[in-house]
């Protein structure tokens, strides 16, 4: 018999990262399961919580393959707080899990894999890695579930470990098909909620966290129209974000809505619905994966957010680590410090954060 | 895979002649000890017997021995006991910086409770500074509790002066002698010892039972409050089986000590011996000498994160980088903080402690997967790679 591949999967013990172990185990793979340990205060269904690590070892107990629990906390607050935070006091709007898969998920996990000989690692992500004879690599791609896909928020991983990644739940269409694998094999995690949003603010009141972690006093502001009008006061910008309408306390003749956040002048710039829309963005922070540089113009399809619909766009290198993006059509509320990511297809072809 | 078991100091095998003893009562002797009637008085008999085996063994009386259910109970009745027994004479207790979470977050607690606590430096070997221990005291000041010898790096700390230094000063010495009971001759009338806690699982008995030894004039408050068991000093049936095995462990131990300690002294400086011919660049943490038979402690350099335990693990290799931690998340120890190691060299340290069913072989298989391992992970290693082409230098560990 020769000797099973081993691949380190990263469990957060939810419904997803445990059906993966299963999955996993069940093509022959020799399974060791970990639960990064990366923030501290006690809350509910987070990612790494005291009872998130303890039902992925139950699971890794019921399946019979290892689990260990390790201490990433002083690199999620490197990379993914400290990040998060300084993203705020720019005026932008950051999404914390591209780099938390960047720096955590796909880096020290990866490296954590490298140490205890794993050839794979795994996660129960809804994305597909596969061959691309187009572009002559492994790529990675949108899950098979639509509604599900997490590639957006892949993009940013490095090329050359795309090969060595697996997603068991790459072909699976549906979260009621994973939950039904979970229930018929007894596992008690079947029926637990989808995670939230941001794992280390579970209420999602962010601006709380900005102000009792970050310590960030909020100061008081003019909202100003694009001509300069002052219509309104605001209490710090950071509680505002692109596209925001309510919670302005403003009445003008017509909807405004955020269109800008000036940090320099401490000002919450406003407009109507039309100057919500633009068609030309540029990016920076670029990672590219399916390609090795962009020559020219590259027709791609583009998604501005996590929601977003992806729309058809030119993209371009305007510097070393600068892109030019102009879309076919006006897109809605485009947002500095979210990431914008390109796909060929299904293919994801790179990304880079939004200016 | 062959399990090979290097965490004796986690906890121990039970003994055959262990559980031999304690099986009636988990069967047919299962008699109250409080009850009137016969049974009862079976089983209260043998619950005295053991009073006074653990009393021989430790020079104590027998009333001076208190069943618990584990060591963290023991450490707990002790501090908070004897601190709340004696708060109108002060608030002030003296501990070290390395003891056991159980003393340490029960010193903890008392702060939010009013007491004041001073926690003492200790050397480079972790071995408490008796100067500054001396100096520390004051009016106010009523318990010094000192571990007898330290879980993590082994370190057997000075309790005879610890002991004449309370009773010069007419304060109780308690120590947490969890890791020494067992496998260190303990007299406590000729240590000075005041108050001692002990745990049957560290020495071949059971889990969930641990005693502790009060002196006769120390007062203390109980902590568990209800029916009268104990002598009144702890509420709640007593674990019969337990605590029969208990005594049992600790005579066996006690009788084999010598012929043990030689026994673990071999094998263990056999392979520290071994790891310092066969691998470079790593630290033994603790005193050479003032040391517990069955503990070596060692750091590796460029080895970081926990992937050395990971890896022994899937070895089969049961040893630890510290204290075995509830969550199962290993953080730097606060041991090896204390005796002045970095961050990072804390974090690659590993833990094992040997027991007396380990043989040569096991020890030998131990030291062949630690060379191979940290070869592996040192050649991976960017700082590794840094120092062997010189742009990182080596600093004091």
């Amino acid at each position: 018999m020769s000797k099973k591949e081993k691949v380190l999967l990263g469990m957060s013990g939810g419904v997803d990262s445990s059906v993966s172990a299963l999955l996993l185990k069940k093509q022959g793979y020799d399974v060791i399961g970990i639960t990064m340990k990366l923030w501290d205060e006690e809350r509910e269904d987070s990612c790494c919580n005291e009872e998130s690590a303890y039902d992925a070892k139950r699971v890794c107990d019921i399946l019979n393959i290892p689990h260990y629990s390790i201490n990433f906390k002083d690199e999620f607050k490197k990379y993914v707080i400290d990040d998060f935070i300084s993203c705020y006091i720019d005026g932008k709007t950051p999404n914390p899990c591209i780099e938390c898969n960047k720096y955590l998920k796909f880096g020290k996990m990866y490296n954590m894999a490298n140490e205890l000989g794993c050839k794979y690692i795994a996660t129960g992500h809804y994305a597909r890695i596969d061959y691309s004879k187009k572009y002559d690599r492994y790529v990675l791609m949108k899950s098979s579930s639509i509604k599900k896909d997490q590639s957006y928020v892949l993009y940013n991983i490095d090329k050359n470990i795309l090969p060595y990644i697996l997603f068991p739940l790459s072909n699976y269409e549906d979260k009621s098909i994973i939950r039904k694998i979970a229930k018929e094999n007894g596992l008690k995690v079947a029926s637990k909620s989808d995670s939230q949003d941001i794992c280390f603010i579970p209420d999602n009141d962010y601006i709380k966290f900005l102000s009792t972690y970050a310590n960030i006093k909020s100061k008081k502001g003019n909202i100003k129209l694009k001509t300069g009008e002052n219509i309104g006061k605001h209490d710090g910008y950071i509680r505002y974000t692109i596209g925001q309408r309510r919670g302005l306390g403003i009445s003008y003749k017509e909807p405004l809505y955020v269109t800008n956040i000036d940090k320099d002048n401490n000002e919450v710039i406003v407009g109507t619905k039309d100057e919500l829309y633009l068609d030309t963005l540029y990016a920076n922070n670029i990672n590219l994966q399916a390609i090795d540089s962009i020559q020219g113009d590259l027709r791609v399809k583009a998604k501005i957010r996590y929601s977003a619909k992806e729309a058809s766009a030119t993209i371009s290198m305007v510097d070393s680590d600068k892109i030019k993006v102009v879309f076919d059509e006006k897109q809605r509320a485009i947002t500095p410090g979210q990431s914008i990511v390109f796909y060929d297809e299904d293919i994801v072809i790179g990304g880079g954060k939004i200016i | 895979m062959k399990v090979r078991y290097f965490d004796n100091a986690a906890t121990t095998k039970v003994d055959e002649r262990v559980f031999e003893a304690m099986k009636p009562f988990l069967t047919s002797e299962f008699g109250n000890p409080s009850s009137i009637y016969s049974i009862g008085r079976e089983t209260k008999k043998k619950v005295e017997d053991a009073r006074e085996t653990v009393a021989k063994c430790i020079n104590a009386q027998p009333k001076e021995i208190y069943f618990t259910s584990c060591g963290s109970e023991s450490d707990n009745t002790a501090v908070k006991g004897i601190a709340y027994a004696n708060r109108q004479k002060g608030n002030h207790i003296i501990t070290s910086k390395i003891e056991h979470p159980a003393i340490l977050n029960t010193c903890k607690q008392l702060e939010k409770e009013g007491f004041e606590v001073s926690y003492i430096n200790v050397d480079k070997n972790g071995i408490i500074d008796l100067n500054e221990l001396e100096r520390n005291i004051k009016d106010t000041t009523i318990l010094i509790t000192v571990m007898f010898a330290n879980n993590e790096i082994g370190t057997i700390e000075p309790i005879k002066e610890i002991g004449q230094i309370a009773k010069k000063h007419n304060i109780i010495f308690h120590t947490d002698a969890v890791q020494a009971v067992g496998s260190i001759k303990i007299d406590v009338e000729d240590l000075g010892i005041d108050a001692l806690s002990m745990s049957a699982h560290k020495f071949h008995g059971p889990k969930g039972v641990g005693a502790l030894y009060v002196k006769s004039n120390v007062k203390f408050n109980k902590i568990i409050d209800g029916g009268h068991q104990e002598r009144n000093k702890r509420a709640g049936t007593e674990n019969v089986a337990g605590i029969v095995g208990l005594a049992k462990a600790l005579e066996i131990a006690n009788n084999d000590i010598e012929k043990n300690a030689k026994y673990l002294k071999e094998l263990r400086d056999y392979y520290i011996k071994s790891i310092e011919e066969k691998i470079k660049f790593v630290k033994l943490n603790g005193d050479r000498e003032k040391r517990l038979p069955s503990n070596a402690n060692f750091s590796f350099r460029f080895i970081e994160g926990e992937s050395l335990l990971l890896n022994l693990d899937l070895k089969g290799i049961c040893a630890s980088s510290g204290s075995a931690c509830t969550s199962g998340t290993l953080d730097p120890s606060h041991v090896l903080l204390a005796i002045g190691l970095k961050h990072e060299i804390a974090h690659g340290s590993l833990r094992v402690s040997f027991g007396i069913d380990n043989t040569k072989e096991d020890v030998d298989y131990l030291i062949d997967s630690l060379v191979e391992i940290i070869n592996r992970l040192r050649e991976m290693s960017p700082l590794y790679e840094d120092f062997v082409e010189g742009r990182y230098e080596l600093d004091e560990m």
